[in-house]
């Protein structure tokens, strides 16, 4: 697919100078550079509307930059939404299944590779249900789920946990960081919690208001796996203050 | 990954409560329109017996009689029969091409904007001609036989069929389109696996709605058109004409019923499709 200045790396993603204006005059984001390595898990926190969400649209090519190039394996990239976005009319297991199906994997390895990740984010025994009789918190595991079956070198998260009550949330990114270990992707995750940010990422990059930059760097030094308690570390905490003044900064 | 977490929704019990409380339930739902339906006859034979002095009572027979004269003899139960299997025939016939046609142009609407902003200012002008306003041009070109029958039955059952369709292709939301864009999906796996299945709730719904409109597009056609085998509508004609009372309301009557039939039908089938995945707001017909 890749299109003009699109070059596959192995297992990472790069971006370099991207800037974006759309049509009707905003700038979205200016000169955005920085690399997700394998094994990095970097999360990006930001004022809503800065253009978090704009940089993972044009990461997946579901947008076109105005401004500099992207590099990313994007026929294996994972990718889940605000929304579940869960086909309706179908259950936990061919929902799962609906990329495979769409880049005409043979159907026993779609049931295998579905089997797999329904297993990894703990829906066995819901793979018949259908997404009206799952909670909030089952319909994101679903979504994760769908994008695993794509083996994803790189995955990308777009404040995927906005939606959910905080309990649930916590254990979200409890099993967001397991999945990073095991797997191993290189992850890129959008939100606008601290919290979640430091907890789960081995590095925090701030974004300022619209025209969106990284206006700040943090590495996350905490060793993982990290468990829920460590939120109440005074370590987590002084290094979430910081963030939190930077990002107080960038809304100026 | 652990699953020691959020409260897991159980899919709902299909055999329900248990009896006793299913009897209340269906009570429930069957006392209220059986009390008004009573209070109703109540009312007829009040008007029959109390409002109507003996010379006038044609205008409303009591209902025993409607039933006595309109079902239970013979020949007319025959003549009823008839028309009703004519009027039934054109209503399918009809609903089918309406079908045919409103999928057909609502596909093809809701593939372009521009085709939609062409064809949409058209269907609501359709829509908006009195039906009898064309009769004479019906009858022109296609004769006051049967085919008459059917293009009024079309002209009056399409525009639900189209509008609902097109809406229901439409209501898929943003981020499903971006999964099918993000996997280079055709347009018409797109069609096929996200747009159609998304718009199945919309169509039921404009199906049951034109369902019952093609039984009256039937009957107002063989109002009409009555050349060949006498529907409902020329049914209602000929006894509105000789003020057979019994005969008139016996079918109004059937083809009330006829409608109801045809609607509930179509309730049953949205069930069917879409019941397990999709809530809807359903009546009991």
């Amino acid at each position: 697919m890749g299109t003009s200045s699109k070059v596959v790396t192995n297992g990472s993603l790069a971006f370099d100078k991207i800037g974006m204006v759309f049509p009707d005059g905003t700038e979205a984001l200016r000169d955005i550079s920085f690399t997700v390595d394998k094994g990095e898990f970097i999360t990006v926190v930001g004022p809503s509307g800065c253009g978090k969400s704009t940089l993972l649209k044009i990461a997946s090519g579901l947008l076109e930059p105005t401004g500099g190039s992207v590099a990313v394996d994007r026929d294996h990239l994972g990718y889940v939404f605000q929304d579940a976005t869960l086909l309706q009319w179908r259950t936990v297991r061919a929902n799962v299944e609906l990329f495979s199906e769409l880049n005409d994997v043979p159907v026993v390895e779609r049931r295998q590779l579905a089997q797999e990740a329904i297993d990894l984010v703990g829906l066995k025994g819901f793979e018949d249900h259908y997404p009206k009789s799952l909670s909030g918190g089952m319909k994101m595991r679903c979504s994760l789920a769908r994008s695993l079956t794509l083996k994803p070198p790189v995955f990308l998260f777009d404040e995927p946990f906005g939606a959910v009550d905080e309990i649930t949330r916590e254990h979200l990114n409890s099993e967001t960081q397991q999945l990073f270990l095991r797997e191993g992707f290189a992850g890129l995750f959008i939100t606008h919690s601290i919290s979640e940010a430091v907890f789960l990422s081995t590095k925090v990059l701030v974004m300022s208001a619209r025209p969106g930059r990284i206006v700040a760097e943090f590495d996350v030094p905490f060793d993982y796996p990290r468990e829920p308690e460590l939120r109440f570390d005074p370590d987590f905490a002084e290094l979430s203050g910081r963030v939190s003044v930077e990002l107080r900064g960038s809304h100026s | 990954m652990t699953t020691n977490d959020d409260q897991t929704t159980k899919a709902p019990d299909p055999t329900g409560a248990p009896e006793a409380s299913r009897a209340v339930r269906v009570s429930k739902a069957v006392l209220p329109p059986l009390g008004l339906g009573l209070a109703l006859v109540g009312f007829w034979y009040y008007v029959s017996y109390v409002v109507l002095e003996e010379s006038r009572r044609f205008l409303l027979r009591p209902i025993h009689q409607v039933i006595e004269v309109g079902f239970l003899d013979a020949d007319n139960r025959t003549d009823e029969l008839q028309a009703l299997w004519s009027s039934t025939r054109i209503a399918l016939i009809g609903l089918s091409i309406a079908i045919s046609i409103g999928f057909t142009l609502a596909i093809i609407m809701s593939q372009a904007r521009v085709v939609e902003k062409a064809i949409f200012p058209y269907m609501v002008t359709l829509q908006a001609i009195p039906i009898l306003a064309v009769v004479p041009l019906i009858s022109f070109w296609f004769g006051t036989g049967a085919t008459s029958r059917i293009v009024v039955c079309v002209m009056i059952s399409l525009f639900p069929i189209i509008v609902n369709t097109l809406f229901g292709l439409q209501s898929a939301e943003q981020g499903a389109h971006d999964l099918f864009t993000l996997h280079h999906a055709s347009r018409m796996t797109r069609l096929r696996k996200l747009m159609f299945p998304a718009a199945l709730p919309a169509i039921f719904a404009g199906l049951r709605i034109s369902a019952g409109l093609s039984v009256i597009g039937a009957i107002v056609g063989d109002f009409f058109f009555g050349k060949g085998d006498a529907g409902i509508g020329q049914l209602l004609r000929r006894h509105a004409s000789r003020l057979n009372g019994e005969e008139l309301l016996a079918s109004v009557i059937l083809s009330s019923l006829l409608g109801v039939v045809v609607f509930g039908f179509f309730g049953w089938i949205q069930k069917r499709a879409t019941g397990r995945w999709h809530d809807a707001i359903t009546a009991e017909a």
